[in-house]
């Protein structure tokens, strides 16, 4: 057991270390949900009319309503940015290093990913402060009750991004998963708006919402934020973790995934 | 004993076959050179021997353990120094060494003093505290060689460790594994395509389009046309 945790404490640590050298990523990585929230949101709060839904129990700003989106958003992002660094690593050699370890390799990637996490989940609590300093507070205990539903749905996300990295053969391909994966699971969620208003428009993006992990994640989230607990939302991203991972790790299997490609 | 033996070994690209019954051994101590031009099938056959790859077509086994059968156990005793650098440029190389360490479940003191004991080994324990980016290529290389020991592999496998480097560079860094293998009886696999990192005396694989085309000792391989010569006349010719 010892040598498992040696590694994982190595591989978050390194993480860090690279995250603390990287503040433009820092930044990046806040900058994007904040201009959600102060721009994005500021126009949509005269179109978008939101009823009480749970767990709200009073009528809220579309402020307030994105926040768990954005946080969701941040984990997404990150999630894929891991992606990304996987195949440059991949390319470079350092996945490699990692690869030969004689560790079990899907303990090495389960590292990986929750180093990923670890750094997602700081951001989305500097981002959850500003959001406080600018007026759009939670519950205090929701700062503490929605850290497990930050690592879940941050699992989720980082296990899809290295299954992803599985899969791209190249760097320059990274732009299909823009595409394909980030803008769908983002838009076709309840981060931006309650399932109800997608029905208004059409049942079947509706559906379709109802069944992206991402809106469990992001209801998971924010119900936590609120200090509830929905089940179903846990049962959905835990699942969708689980699926991801196995991907991951098939991905990463040296007699199957892509890794066998000549490189 | 063999401290590192391939039997047999295949593996293809689709329909392109990168490796074709591919056999040799290499004694525990020795230095093994594995000369190819380009495109001739080193880097997979590094691939395999590291399990990056695996092969249903042949065997490897690494200081007895067979790979297939007992992959934990074969990886815990290779040192690799890949082609392409894999040092995270932004940390210090006694953090690069650590995070290796951690890599094969080694910390705290046990792991400090043998980041020690490799750094000095390869001369680099005065830089231990540098940047990797601060590093010239050559002691980029000794750091990664130095970093391939920390876990004392028993098989230590080069994949064209020196290219983009000087001459003198080339020189010491060959002239530091060939020690490896006489004074602590470590085994080497050395991939290369240029003859001139081959000593007389080394053992010598040459590969060719993915198959062994000679194997033996350098010098006899060589005869008296000398080894690029040699070289030259065995990969050169068509199939």
């Amino acid at each position: 057991m010892k040598p498992l945790l040696i590694a994982l404490t190595a591989i978050v640590t390194r993480e860090a270390l690279r995250f603390a050298q990287q503040r433009e990523r820092f930044i990046a990585a806040l900058v994007r949900p904040l201009v959600w929230l102060l721009v994005f949101a500021a126009g949509f709060r005269a179109a978008l009319g939101l009823s009480i839904i749970a767990p709200y129990q009073t009528y809220i700003t579309y402020e307030t309503y994105i926040v768990p989106g954005l946080c969701g958003m941040i984990l997404l992002f990150n999630g894929m940015q891991s992606s990304l660094s996987l195949v440059y690593d991949r390319e470079m050699g350092s996945m490699r290093l990692l690869l030969t370890s004689p560790l079990p390799r899907w303990w090495l990637l389960l590292c990986k990913i929750l180093a990923g996490t670890v750094i997602s989940i700081l951001q989305c609590y500097v981002f959850l402060a500003i959001a406080a300093a600018l007026g759009i507070a939670m519950p205090p205990a929701g700062y503490i009750l929605v850290l497990p539903a930050l690592l879940v749905a941050g699992l989720m996300l980082g296990a899809l991004g290295v299954a992803l990295s599985s899969f791209i053969r190249q760097l320059e391909n990274f732009a299909g998963v823009m595409n394909f994966v980030i803008f769908p699971m983002f838009f076709l969620s309840t981060a931006l708006y309650p399932l109800w208003r997608m029905a208004e428009s059409s049942e079947l993006l509706r559906d379709i919402c109802a069944a992206n992990p991402f809106t469990h994640a992001v209801e998971l989230i924010r119900f936590a934020l609120y200090g509830q607990f929905n089940g179903m939302a846990l049962v959905w991203t835990l699942l969708a973790a689980c699926v991801f991972l196995g991907l991951a790790i098939r991905g990463y299997d040296p007699g199957r995934g892509l890794v066998r490609r000549k490189g | 004993m063999s401290g590192l033996k391939v039997e047999g070994l295949g593996f293809s690209y689709g329909a392109k076959r990168a490796l074709d019954g591919v056999s040799f051994d290499v004694a525990e101590g020795a230095f093994c050179a594995l000369l190819g031009p380009n495109g001739a099938g080193k880097s997979t056959l590094f691939a395999l021997l590291t399990r990056l790859f695996t092969t249903a077509e042949g065997r490897i086994e690494i200081a007895g353990h067979d790979i297939a059968r007992s992959p934990r156990k074969a990886l815990a005793r290779i040192g690799v120094v890949f082609q392409q650098p894999t040092l995270d440029l932004g940390l210090s190389v006694r953090r690069n060494l650590r995070y290796f360490a951690a890599l094969h479940g080694l910390a705290g003191r046990e792991a400090e003093a043998r980041i020690e004991a490799a750094l000095e080994r390869l001369g680099m324990a005065a830089r231990a505290d540098e940047r990797a980016r601060d590093l010239n290529g050559g002691h980029r290389r000794r750091t990664e060689i130095a970093r391939a020991l920390i876990h004392r592999p028993a098989v230590l496998l080069l994949d064209e460790p020196t290219v983009g480097l000087d001459a003198e560079a080339r020189r010491a860094i060959t002239g530091h594994v060939h020690d490896l293998c006489t004074e602590d009886g470590l085994t080497a696999l050395w991939a290369t395509h240029l003859t001139d990192e081959v000593r007389p005396d080394d053992r010598l694989v040459i590969l060719h389009r993915g198959r062994v085309r000679a194997d033996g000792i350098a010098r006899q391989i060589a005869g008296e046309a000398g080894l690029t010569d040699r070289f030259l006349e065995i990969t050169g010719g068509p199939e």
